[in-house]
């Protein structure tokens, strides 16, 4: 192949590194209305009233709004298509404020220095009311996050608001209770995954404006160009068709930039006042008023069999989504969704349990999507079931997993398209040592090293909902316009999508112009989220290439003269079998736009795939931990990875180191933390550690190709599977080192000293 | 108050507030690519050069400029696309917001450090977030790009 799995550069490389204005606030007009927004300080209370006299008397203020200016229809902010399984619960401003941070005035000003000073000079009276901040206690607290009666679920997904529930869920299969009766060995543990920030480095911004019809135009940094233009619309009480999102280059989402922030907000100052309005998120404001990860409680039981064949499990989920219920339903089925079928000798399984209000910072999408979460029980548990049997993890595993052609108990017969973990196992092992070094080794200083690992398995795409379209264009001079609603974030897609158009139109890279996310302009796109660029996107893409090419092979038989089938076309030129007459692309490309009764030929595909097929991931660690103190570092990380067919070597690679440190994060560092007032204490960088270069030591990664038959190329997804092993394989390490298990991440010195002192 | 500098070699004269931080001074004169990553001068974003020198524009008062260079990665383009072109081979540049001031970064320690390895590459670089690469990408961008590199890592 040309360009299918070559390690091509990023068709944005340059201008992105070199700080070319190519993202939001770049864009934006030098005389947008500045937009703050003053925040609840308390983290449940009512608004008994609220004092705009003195703000308004700042000069250079332009309007203030409050709940008594909004319009009252309730939606979500969920990125997700319709209509959407979270519940409209939100308003624009509400008169009750349900966490710290949660809006209370948007205040427009000429300036920034303008607009803080009036956020200042706002009085407001409370009703503090007593908040629900501990999501174990909420179902059936006495204070309830959500009394109002208009909220709206577009799906029964088992709200019970009154007990604070938001959603509810339970898969089951076979008799979990009889079947753990039989096993020889049950593992019996509750795991708790932290919030985690998704901490991308552009923080929320959008700008808005009208156009010369009066249409609001929003220019977003957002995963989710048409989810945003819906839900702004139905939020403004605005027709879809009066609104046009764009958005630029973006810098990180990670997920985040799935759920909407800031757009509505923006984009009413602008419809009162008329004026391009801009709203940046700052880095605190975009750690505490957002979204991060969903908190869960893992109560697991995992039964087997003497032999090690796991034979029944058994996972009760609690899911903290905070004060709003985004994704709040979706992430917690995947968490099952995403464990369930990666040991498929079982008899019996199940997954149940609820997601739960809190007065905290709502949770939302972030990359591994409770795939992360459950892999971290299910991995810790799977690696006690080892050392209860003592037998090598990684045996226990080929032992037990699903195979490429087999199914298992949730799959309902399917079966599993492709699959090469038995071989990133291997591949791992050799890698990182793991026979010589299996369990660990004391080192002369008394510091002691160990390794442990963990697998894991995500989606590509939303099976049967998520759908993408993808038009191209054989433009007048024979190049290629490729457009798409899809949003590259960084992770190279709008390259890789080139790649593919590329590869079945046998051109070169640089004549493919890929236009992405302009709701006026792209073909329908649900947004880049769910690991479903490269595999549904890419797939349209793929199917788009292939319809445009035909018509090119039928209109130059048609302006040669040739009877179908005589004629060959090698992506430059469309030549007679027999050799004796030939055209190049851009010849008929100008003949195609030129003259009476021409046509512009196009090709376009739209594709959403039955089901959504799962990468894989091997991932080992190799730890050193001071017995003295329980500090750690993590000397080795190693994953190999099964994405199917790998569309881009380099950029495959580099996301799935950069989806290993975020894992790495996770498991080591980064933890949302509240006081007892809810007040968030992890709000800047300070607190809140991400890695740094010298916390991820090495990541060695390496791929072990399958072929996924319903992928374009064979491809599956990448993006974020790569988070969810470094959790569970470095609390192994951990334990292989001094034989502390941590159930509670992260995994910190203080909790593997107090481990061993126990 | 006004203020005389040097951006990118050619003098100006700006007014500014004693408030004012050399973050949004720059970005009011359209250096883009100075940017704001967080409010405690933790992320290293917004580095520029001031005398030559990597500091943060985020928490250097625009006043303190007066009379002094700035080099912004605007004024080094065909040294920084050099180095850019290093960093898409590798495919280290992903959603490429902490690229200008890591670039600025990694070309001031070219000029302050002879002969780093690996270490020192990183220790130069710490102050540097990044959320999407890992970092382990642009390691292999400047082992090669100074020629400390065994190739294939
Ligand atoms: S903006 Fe983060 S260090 Fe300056
Ligand atoms: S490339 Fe996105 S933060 Fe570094």
């Amino acid at each position: 192949m040309q360009y299918v799995g070559k390690a091509v550069a990023k068709t944005d490389a340059i201008a992105i590194s070199t700080g070319k204005p190519v993202y939001t606030e770049d864009l934006a007009p030098a005389d947008a209305l500045v937009v703050k927004i003053l925040r609840s300080p308390h983290a449940y209370a009512r608004i008994k009233a609220i004092d705009l006299t003195k703000a308004y008397a700042v000069q250079g203020v332009e309007c203030i709004l409050t709940y008594k200016d909004v319009p009252q229809v309730r939606f979500t902010l969920a990125g997700q298509s319709y209509p959407e399984p979270s519940p409209y619960d939100r308003l624009i401003l509400d008169q009750v404020v349900r966490y710290v941070g949660d809006e209370v005035a948007i205040v427009a000003a000429v300036d920034e220095k303008t607009a803080t000073a009036a956020l200042k000079k706002i009085k407001v009276k409370y009703e503090v009311l007593e908040p629900v901040l501990d999501f174990e206690q909420a179902i059936g607290h006495r204070s309830v996050v959500h009394p109002e009666d208009d909220l709206h679920c577009n799906f029964a997904i088992g709200m019970d608001k009154d007990r604070n529930i938001c959603s509810t869920h339970r898969v089951e299969a076979g008799d979990v209770e009889q079947e753990l009766k039989n096993c020889d060995i049950v593992i019996e543990e509750t795991y708790y995954t932290q919030a985690q920030a998704h901490a991308m480095m552009e923080t929320f911004r959008a700008f808005t404006y009208l156009d010369h019809t009066g249409r609001l135009v929003i220019v977003s940094s957002t995963q989710v160009p048409f989810h945003i233009r819906r839900h702004v619309a139905r939020a403004l009480e605005l027709p879809a068709s009066r609104v046009r999102v764009i958005k630029p280059r973006i810098g990180g989402g990670f997920g985040g930039k799935q759920t909407g922030a800031g757009e509505v907000f923006a984009g009413l100052v602008t419809l009162k006042t008329g004026r391009p309005a801009l709203f940046i998120y700052s880095r605190t404001e975009t750690f505490t008023c957002t979204t991060s990860r969903h908190a869960m409680r893992l109560k697991l039981r995992l039964g087997a069999d003497k032999d090690g064949f796991i034979r029944a499990l058994d996972i009760e989920n609690l899911s903290d989504t905070g004060a709003y219920g985004e994704h709040a339903s979706t992430t917690f089925m995947v968490c099952g969704d995403k464990t369930l079928p990666l040991y498929n000798k079982t008899r019996a399984v199940r997954y149940h349990g609820h997601a739960v209000y809190t007065n905290k910072m709502p949770a939302g999408a972030l990359r591994g999507y409770g795939a992360t979460q459950g892999t971290f029980a299910l991995e810790s548990a799977v690696n006690k079931l080892a050392a209860r049997l003592n037998m090598d993890p990684a045996e226990l595993r080929l032992k037990n997993l699903i195979r490429e052609g087999e199914t298992c108990l949730v799959y309902e017969g399917k079966t599993l398209g492709s699959s090469t973990l038995d071989r990133c196992i291997q591949k791992g092992k050799a890698l990182i040592g793991w026979d010589e070094k299996y369990p660990r080794r004391v080192l002369a200083d008394g510091k002691v090293r160990a390794i442990g690992m963990a697998v894991t398995m995500q989606g590509s795409g939303i099976a049967g909902i998520d759908t993408a379209s993808i038009e191209i264009r054989l433009n007048d001079d024979g190049s290629y316009t490729l457009l798409t609603g899809s949003t590259d974030m960084g992770t190279g897609s709008d390259t890789v999508l080139a790649q593919i158009a590329a590869e079945v139109l046998a051109t070169s890279l640089d004549n493919i112009l890929v236009h992405a996310a302009d709701t006026d302009v792209s073909p329908y796109d649900p947004g880049s989220y769910a690991s479903s660029t490269a595999y549904v996107t890419g797939m349209a893409t793929l199917q788009a290439a292939e319809e445009l090419k035909q018509k090119i092979i039928d209109q130059g038989t048609k302006q040669l003269a040739l009877t179908p089938g005589q004629l060959s076309f090698d992506g430059e030129n469309l030549t007679a079998l027999d050799g004796s007459k030939s055209m190049s692309l851009e010849k008929l490309a100008e003949l195609m736009v030129l003259g009476a009764g021409k046509r512009q030929l196009t090709g376009f595909a739209t594709y959403g795939s039955p089901i959504s097929p799962p990468p894989f991931i091997a991932g080992f660690a190799e730890v050193e931990v001071d017995p003295g103190t329980g500090v750690i570092e993590l000397l080795d990380y190693v994953a190999v990875v099964d994405c199917g067919t790998v569309l881009n070597a380099n950029l495959a690679r580099i996301q799935v180191e950069g989806g290993i440190a975020q894992g790495i994060g996770m498991a080591m560092y980064e933890d949302v933390r509240y006081d007892e007032r809810g007040q968030m204490q992890t709000n800047t960088f300070m607190q809140y550690k991400i890695p740094c270069r010298k916390d991820v030591g090495k990541i060695t990664v390496a791929f072990e190709a399958s072929y996924e038959p319903t992928g374009p190329f064979g491809a599956k997804s990448v993006g974020e599977v790569v988070i969810n092993t470094p959790p569970p394989a470095i609390a192994h390490a951990v334990y292989n080192a001094v034989g502390v298990t941590v159930t509670r991440l992260p995994i910190t010195p203080e909790k593997v000293f107090m481990g061993m002192k126990r | 108050m006004q203020i005389e500098l040097y951006i990118n070699h050619q003098q100006v004269l700006l007014t500014v507030q004693p408030d004012d931080f050399l973050v949004d001074t720059l970005r009011k004169q359209g250096l883009f690519s100075v940017r704001r990553g967080c409010d405690t001068a933790c992320c290293g974003l917004c580095t520029v050069w001031l005398d030559g020198r990597p500091t943060l524009a985020c928490s250097t008062l625009s006043f303190r400029a007066q009379g002094r260079h700035i080099t912004t990665i605007e004024g080094l383009r065909h040294e920084a696309e050099g180095f850019a072109r290093f960093m898409a081979a590798e495919g280290a540049d992903q959603c490429g917001y902490c690229s200008p001031g890591f670039i600025l970064t990694v070309l001031a320690m070219k000029r302050e450090l002879a002969n780093p390895g690996e270490a020192d590459i990183i220790h130069y670089l710490t102050g540097n977030l990044c959320r999407c690469t890992g970092y382990q990408g642009q390691l292999r961008a400047v082992k090669k790009y100074l020629g400390v590199a065994e190739c294939n890592m």
